[in-house]
């Protein structure tokens, strides 16, 4: 059982200067240009920097700490072996502005890995440049809104989304300027397609979905939605989050979706990172390929190039051509996975989930809103935790912490009440699942006040985030109020 | 199948479920669009694909194999062991954004080690926990200039890279925010003061000011641009070389509201331009407009220091469509190795690397310049990027690229009034002998 070590490891400014030498303003510029004040970054050994930052690792739970069941997050074991190529020389001391025929190993790997994913999600055409889902969907609506300019189509300022989306999604139709109109879902947990008829209009520029939803349930209707949209002129979007669910299944471009996003640091086991750098390529139809941002990479015989000839491209959304390193991640992975171990992936996600599932609702300790067969994630209401025992969702989620397990996704989506999201991917072991499982049931028949007060065998028990809130306390030099409420 | 235990019992957990087959899982698909394989080459053994890798890694050439002295924003920095060895830890590269704060005090703790250091370098009271890159973090900071000041048209001077344009464009428009350009002193290569204060005027929701500029000169009538700015009640924003602030005044000396930059320099590979990290820092007041996400401290309910996430009713997890930004991952592991990086280097030490970085500037740059036919075009002093004008600045690339050395940007391509420009640029990185060797194979070339 994972058990965090309990340091109380001070910050580095609080750490003893062991260098003598401190900074001392020397005149090398023109005294109009030449710093002034002081600059109070701690002097320390390299000893000392080590074990701060390691103390520091050993308070924090990763995918290899253990089971990381996080519902939309796909936290599934990032091979060792990409890691290590990666920090080659070869592609890690590699300047983006160095001659094309200097590169030519890279832009093979950028060229090849849009192939893939051209392949995986039923595009034609991909970008690599977004840093992140979040940049791959705004990437999208710029895409969107430059389609409709092209063709002349001012009129369209709308978008439609369904109340299960990601924050994400509204976020960044709202970046690109769009109002958001966002649309019930049925009892059923999926799109209401008399809802959706009623929004759709000359207004609208696109729809934005992910397909299986964040409930885990697949959009059984997604054809006729397809049709609904285009037969209004407008785009169908696909979040690509949830892509673990359907590999080798079904593709978002045979559904009828018209671009994509995929998180590489998710479906293609690239690390998060502690929240990045991560990937959000983007995905085209082909009358949407000339929109995308530039460079593009050709391929002229056996040679590879950057093109920035598109006339019509948005230009670029990121400094030079992605996260490359991320990139050059998920291409090692999906060649080590290759078209047969991606679908397994996939399968084994989704038994996964599904045998979680089934055992979880079993036992009546839990309830699942709406219908039964999911993909790779499922969403468990603690409504009878909160009303039988006044136990609520995030009480159990701290609870699984006292348990050395990590919790899932709680409060999301919002329709559900008291949400436990939980995806668990498919690398991790029956026997993990079962403990899991086993530590869920165990916990809704604890004691209360036991739960309610979780966690108590963590580095730091319950927080208070109001506090934080109330007397922001973000930087050394807010020190001093440290002292003021006394920690 | 590696890396995917559960596959050899896939027929026993089906059981379970009472299903027979694992496409019963998928039956919710409907047949039109099921498909039965990828059309991908089959899976591969590690060690095939790692020579399949060692082959792709030859048709490329590093810096150790080919030194380059590209300017533009990029330059490599030398990375230390320790950096390397902390990013490695698992407990931190494999951990998601830290939504859970008691199992992720350590990563929370490293963000609010950045955030402060951050704070201290560019002479603000706050920082981000980062965005993705120094040339979107403009963007955001017009976007966040237009909801503090209500205004809508932002100020950028016309020497900022084509990318970091159409970045903002594309981050702005959206918004409706009209950019406006300010020309530079084509004999010094610094802002055109006199265009600056006819540009600025009650309408400017901020202004957007580089320093080192892209030719890498130093902007140093600072201490001008701020009262006119505070006069027409618009944000100073500067975009900096985190680097230069080892010696330089810091932008909080001279009056910014907002510092942004690539601090893909402190400790992170150039990694083909990947690996960024977007500084975003300003003063106190604007907190509550702040992109992405912050990091707080405060103590647990036995009144122990604690660290979590905070302010997050701005974030679109929360706000949604009304979140100051949709951006959710950002840049933490690169923001760690920076954390990393400056607390190995202390000010001390960022002070001596800044100080060798200047002096190789300078250097290179009078020895360059010395040739004949190559000449510095601005006059402007200049931090470790300048630009040369040579006769052929393709052939002379053509040429030093046969020898084995990449030489300086050129500029002409984007920027068609530098005609056979080229923007070097020089790090603590790069060998006394590279050095030589590139002013030698430039002496050939007249």
């Amino acid at each position: 059982m994972y058990h965090s070590a309990v340091w109380k490891e001070p910050l580095l400014i609080e750490l003893e200067e062991t260098k003598k030498e401190k900074y001392a303003a020397k005149a090398v510029l023109p005294d109009s240009l030449q710093r002034k004040a002081p600059l109070d970054i701690p002097n320390l050994d390299e000893t000392q920097v080590i074990r701060h930052f390691l103390r520091l690792s050993q308070m924090n739970y990763g995918i290899e700490s253990g089971i990381y069941p996080l519902g939309s997050c796909t936290m599934k074991y990032n091979p060792k072996i990409c890691e290590d190529i990666c920090r080659w020389d070869q592609f890690s001391l590699l300047h983006p502005y160095q001659d094309e025929t200097t590169t030519q190993g890279t832009l093979r790997i950028m060229y090849e890995l849009e192939k893939m994913l051209c392949e995986i999600t039923g595009m034609d055409h991909f970008t690599l440049q977004p840093a992140a889902g979040a940049q791959g969907e705004f990437t999208g609506m710029l895409i969107t809104r430059t389609y409709f300019e092209y063709k002349k189509d001012f009129n369209r300022d709308e978008i439609i989304l369904p109340d299960t989306s990601h924050g994400t999604n509204p976020a960044s139709a709202a970046m690109a300027g769009y109002k958001v109109i966002e649309i019930p879902s049925t009892k059923e947990g999926t799109v209401d397609l008399e809802m959706l008829k009623k929004v759709l209009s000359n207004k609208t520029a696109c729809f934005m979905l992910t397909n299986p939803n964040t409930l885990g349930i697949f959009e059984s209707e997604i054809i006729e939605i397809a049709r609904l949209v285009h037969e209004a002129g407008a785009l169908l979007y696909y979040d690509g989050a949830n892509m673990n669910a359907i590999m080798g299944k079904a593709r978002p471009g045979d559904m009828g979706f018209d671009i994509v996003h995929l998180n590489l640091h998710k479906t293609f086991s690239t690390p998060h990172g502690g929240g990045g750098p991560g990937s959000g390529p983007v995905g085209v139809k082909e009358k949407l390929g000339r929109f995308l941002p530039v460079p593009r990479i050709l391929k002229k015989q056996n040679n590879f190039c950057f093109d920035y000839e598109y006339p019509d491209s948005i230009g670029k959304i990121k400094a030079t051509y992605g996260n490359s390193s991320v990139i050059l991640k998920a291409y090692i992975y999906i060649l080590l996975m290759g078209g047969d171990g991606l679908k397994e992936t996939s399968e084994i996600a989704v038994l996964n989930a599904n045998y979680m599932k089934k055992k979880l609702v079993d036992s009546a300790l839990y309830q699942l809103p709406y219908r039964q067969l999911r993909k790779h994630e499922f969403v468990i209401s603690c409504e009878q935790l909160l009303s039988t025992k006044g136990i609520r969702a995030l009480d159990v989620a701290k609870r699984l912490l006292d348990y050395g397990l990590h919790p899932p996704t709680v409060y999301f989506p919002h329709i559900v009440k008291e949400a436990l999201m939980i995806e668990p991917t498919e690398s991790e072991s029956k026997k993990t699942l079962d403990e899991y499982i086993d530590t869920l049931l165990r916990i809704a028949q604890e004691d209360s006040s036991l739960v309610k007060d979780a966690p108590h065998n963590t580095v730091v028990q319950r927080i208070d985030e109001i506090g934080a809130v109330k007397n922001p306390i973000l930087t050394w030099k807010n020190i001093e109020k440290l002292k003021e409420i006394n920690i | 199948m590696q890396f995917i235990p559960n596959s050899p019992l896939k027929k026993s957990m089906l059981h379970e479920l009472k299903l027979l087959d694992i496409n019963d899982l998928f039956s919710d698909i409907p047949k039109e669009i099921k498909i039965e394989n990828l059309r991908l080459p089959p899976s591969r053994h590690q060690q095939d694909v790692e020579d399949h890798m060692r082959q792709l890694a030859r048709q490329n050439k590093s810096f150790r194999e080919m030194p380059s002295f590209i300017g533009g924003g990029y330059k490599p920095h030398y990375i230390p062991a320790v950096v390397k060895s902390i990013i490695s830890r698992s407990e931190f590269y494999t951990a998601y954004t830290p939504y859970q704060p008691e199992t992720s005090q350590g990563f929370l703790q490293a963000i609010f080690e950045y955030q402060s250091m951050i704070a201290e370098l560019t002479g603000m009271d706050v920082s981000n926990a980062s965005l993705y890159d120094g040339a979107t973090a403009i963007g955001e900071a017009a976007l966040m200039s237009m909801r503090i000041t209500k205004k809508k048209t932002f100020v950028i001077p016309e020497n900022i890279s084509w990318e970091k344009k159409s970045i903002l464009t594309n981050y702005t428009k959206g918004a409706g925010i009209k950019i406006k350009e300010v020309a530079y002193d084509k004999k010094t290569g610094k802002i055109y003061l006199e265009d600056l204060k006819k540009t600025i005027n009650a309408d400017t929701a901020g202004f957007y000011l580089e320093n080192p500029n892209f030719f890498g000169v130093f902007e140093d009538a600072v201490e001008e641009i701020h009262p006119l700015l505070q006069k027409n009640q618009s944000l100073f924003i500067v975009g900096v070389d985190p680097i230069s602030l080892g010696i330089c005044k810091s932008p909080g000396e001279y009056g910014a509201d907002i510092v942004i930059g690539e601090g893909k320099s402190l400790g992170n590979p150039l990694d083909f331009g990947g690996s960024t990290l977007g500084i975003f820092a300003c003063k106190n007041e604007f907190l509550r407009q702040i992109p992405g996400r912050i990091i707080g401290m405060t103590k647990d309910h036995q009144g122990k220091r604690a660290f979590c996430m905070t302010m997050q009713t701005r974030e679109q997890h929360i706000r949604r469509e009304k979140a100051t930004s949709n951006i959710c991952t950002n840049e933490g592991l690169c923001m760690l190795a920076t954390a990393t990086y400056l607390s190995w280097l202390g000010g001390k030490g960022l002070q001596e690397l800044c100080e060798i970085n200047f002096e190789r500037g300078q250097r290179l740059r009078k020895q360059i310049s010395a040739i004949p036919g190559f000449s510095r075009i601005f006059s402007g002093i200049h931090f470790n990027e300048f630009v040369i004008r040579c006769p052929d600045a393709a052939a002379v690339h053509t040429n030093l690229l046969r020898q084995g050395t990449q030489g300086g940007l050129l500029l002409e391509k984007w920027y068609p009034k530098l005609t056979n420009c080229m923007l070097f640029g020089v790090t603590e990185l790069h060998s006394e002998e590279s050095m030589t060797r590139l002013v030698s194979l430039l002496k050939e070339e007249c």
